[in-house]
């Protein structure tokens, strides 16, 4: 129990980082009605970029804004296979995820695990997020604002204003409309084979940021980093619907559910972690049991327990 | 107005499923036309329309609404001339999205969308009077998502969007035969306002004979892919559905008309 609630920080900061990869998932498989695959590689191009980049003397922020561009392109590339060469999205996404497992190991220079040197004090100090800094700022090593909940907090807020704003602009509304209903688009006059490129890119920018944030916090790009991320991306989206959709009917309330779904999530792992002790490679299953379940639930609710529809709808019209 | 060439269109061309749609389509509307379209099923009224909308290219012939060519112009580029309401009332807009919105969309037709704010304090209130006018109570609920209308407060709806910016051309593809007979008439005596008052190229299908003689300037009847039947004028304010029917089966050589036009 002790090992729980000492690793909570923890799993918070982590839930708040796949958080933002979450919202990137959200809008694809909720505003676009795509399921995009390509989240699995993206992640990894994102953590990948950043590292080597970082390693290699560039500065934090041009490092997270060349991870954030790589992961728009991954997004461009399943895009243009989706629109432009006419592929189903779900199978656009699984030829780019598989392409990018080669080009991130390229990025990494051929080795499946770049570290980030936090032996060196003054590089610890440069980072944004770390998990030493979960450690350190209850010791007081580092002063509170330091601690990845309040960071990550912070872009995750950002993110989401940017967000609201932009699905509130002419072209963001457009984009809506493509996932809502693209034969009304089309004929409203908008190019949804753009749309929905640019959705995609968005969506993958965000998801290379997350991942190059998680590759901060734990010091290290790992080619197989992304491995399962779409599944807890929808977990994430899942969880935040099915709690929080009653009350959140606002936009930006409803991405700020993703992130609480993503770290509610990652709650649940812990606690299933400390709590039972459970060899950690059965997470992956517990993950894909996880999401089927919370698919299935409001499924079978509608199937098996719909109540009788109200009548009066021509009576109204 | 509208300048159809010779269209052709085979579905499914080669297999056992060929099916030509528009077998030599030729159609010249004036500006301020409203031409009503009728004929049975399969008959290749609504592919006639979707050919115009764009929706996709045609095999042979050429399309040209207001002088411009536009036989190989993509959907959403069509669009800017063209406004359209669908049979389907789910098609025409956006359930998720709000009333005010979909009109905001509708309101942006044929221009760029840029980074300026999707919809500004004073289109609302243009919204709210053009909404007042429909009469469907709508103007108090321009918050409320669309998937709560009714299917007929939705063609209506649909219609107000196609004609918000004025379009060269208003296409109606059945856009009652959805509904149920008192909204229909309701819907079909907004369309009659609408085009009345901008006095708008319209192209409306119907399935109701009867519709077709009394709304527009002019009646045409489709059969195999082909205008079989094309009156306007004097001669089409005279014309009843008996008289219509018996046209009909002379020029197709059969009473096929009798079961599959006048039931529906």
């Amino acid at each position: 129990m002790m090992n729980f609630i000492g690793a909570l920080p923890g799993a918070v900061s982590q839930g708040m980082i796949w958080g933002i990869m979450a919202i990137g998932v959200y809008i694809t498989y909720k505003i676009l009605d795509v399921a995009d695959l390509t989240v699995d590689g993206s992640f990894c191009t994102g953590g990948a970029t950043f590292v080597v980049l970082f390693g290699g003397g560039v500065n934090l922020w041009l490092a997270l804004l060349a991870a954030l561009i790589a992961g728009m392109a991954t997004g461009l590339v399943t895009g243009l296979l989706h629109t432009a060469c006419g592929i189903p999205a779900i199978l656009a996404g699984i030829l780019t995820q598989l392409g990018l497992w080669s080009v991130n190991l390229a990025i990494m220079g051929m080795k499946a695990n770049v570290p980030i040197s936090i032996i060196d004090q003054t590089v610890l100090n440069k980072l944004l997020v770390s998990l030493r800094f979960v450690q350190g700022v209850p010791r007081g090593d580092y002063p509170v604002y330091r601690h990845p909940v309040l960071v990550v907090g912070l872009f995750t807020v950002v993110i989401i204003a940017a967000l609201y704003w932009f699905f509130g602009t002419e072209l963001g509304a457009s984009l809506r409309a493509t996932g809502a209903n693209p034969n009304m688009a089309r004929a409203q006059g908008i190019n949804t084979d753009t749309g929905k490129v640019l959705g995609l890119m968005i969506s993958n920018g965000l998801v290379a940021l997350s991942g190059a944030l998680l590759a901060q916090y734990q010091s290290f790009a790992d080619s197989s980093m992304g491995k399962g991320a779409i599944v807890i991306g929808l977990a994430a989206v899942i969880i935040g619907e099915v709690l929080f959709s009653k009350i959140f009917r606002n936009f930006a309330l409803k991405l700020l559910a993703v992130s609480i779904g993503s770290i509610i999530y990652y709650i649940v792992i812990q606690a299933v972690v400390s709590l039972s002790g459970i060899d950690t490679n059965y997470l992956k299953l517990i993950s894909a049991v996880i999401v089927a379940i919370f698919l299935t639930v409001p499924y079978w609710k509608g199937r098996y327990f719909s109540k009788p529809v109200k009548r009066g709808g021509t009576a109204n019209a | 107005m509208l300048d159809i060439q010779n269209i052709y269109k085979t579905f499914n061309a080669g297999t056992v499923n060929e099916k030509t749609a528009l077998n030599g389509v030729t159609l010249h509307m004036n500006e301020g036309d409203f031409v009503t379209v009728i004929g049975g099923n399969g008959a290749g009224k609504s592919t006639l329309l979707n050919a115009v909308a764009g929706v996709w290219t045609v095999d042979e012939g050429s399309i040209t609404i207001g002088g411009v060519d536009v036989t190989h112009l993509a959907e959403h580029k069509r669009a800017q001339y063209i406004g359209r309401v669908f049979q389907d009332p789910m098609m025409g807009t956006a359930a998720t999205m709000q009333i005010e919105e979909n009109l905001a969309l509708a309101m942006r037709r044929g221009r760029p969308r840029t980074l300026r704010s999707g919809i500004t304090k004073a289109e609302r209130e243009e919204y709210r009077e053009l909404l007042k006018i429909l009469d469907l109570g709508l103007e108090d609920r321009l918050t409320s998502k669309v998937g709560l209308l009714s299917g007929g407060q939705r063609q209506a709806l649909t219609l107000l969007m196609a004609t918000l910016r004025k379009p060269q051309l208003l296409l109606l593809d059945e856009h009652t035969a959805a509904l149920d007979p008192k909204t229909a008439a309701k819907v079909l005596e907004a369309t009659e306002r609408i085009v009345g008052k901008d006095h708008l190229t319209t192209l409306m299908i119907t399935h109701n004979m009867k519709d077709a003689i009394v709304h527009g300037n002019r009646l045409i009847m489709m059969y195999n892919g082909r205008i079989v039947i094309d009156v306007s004028g004097e001669e089409k304010e005279k014309l009843t559905v008996p008289q219509l029917l018996e046209l009909f089966g002379k020029v197709s050589g059969s009473d096929e008309a009798d079961d599959t036009l006048l039931l529906s």
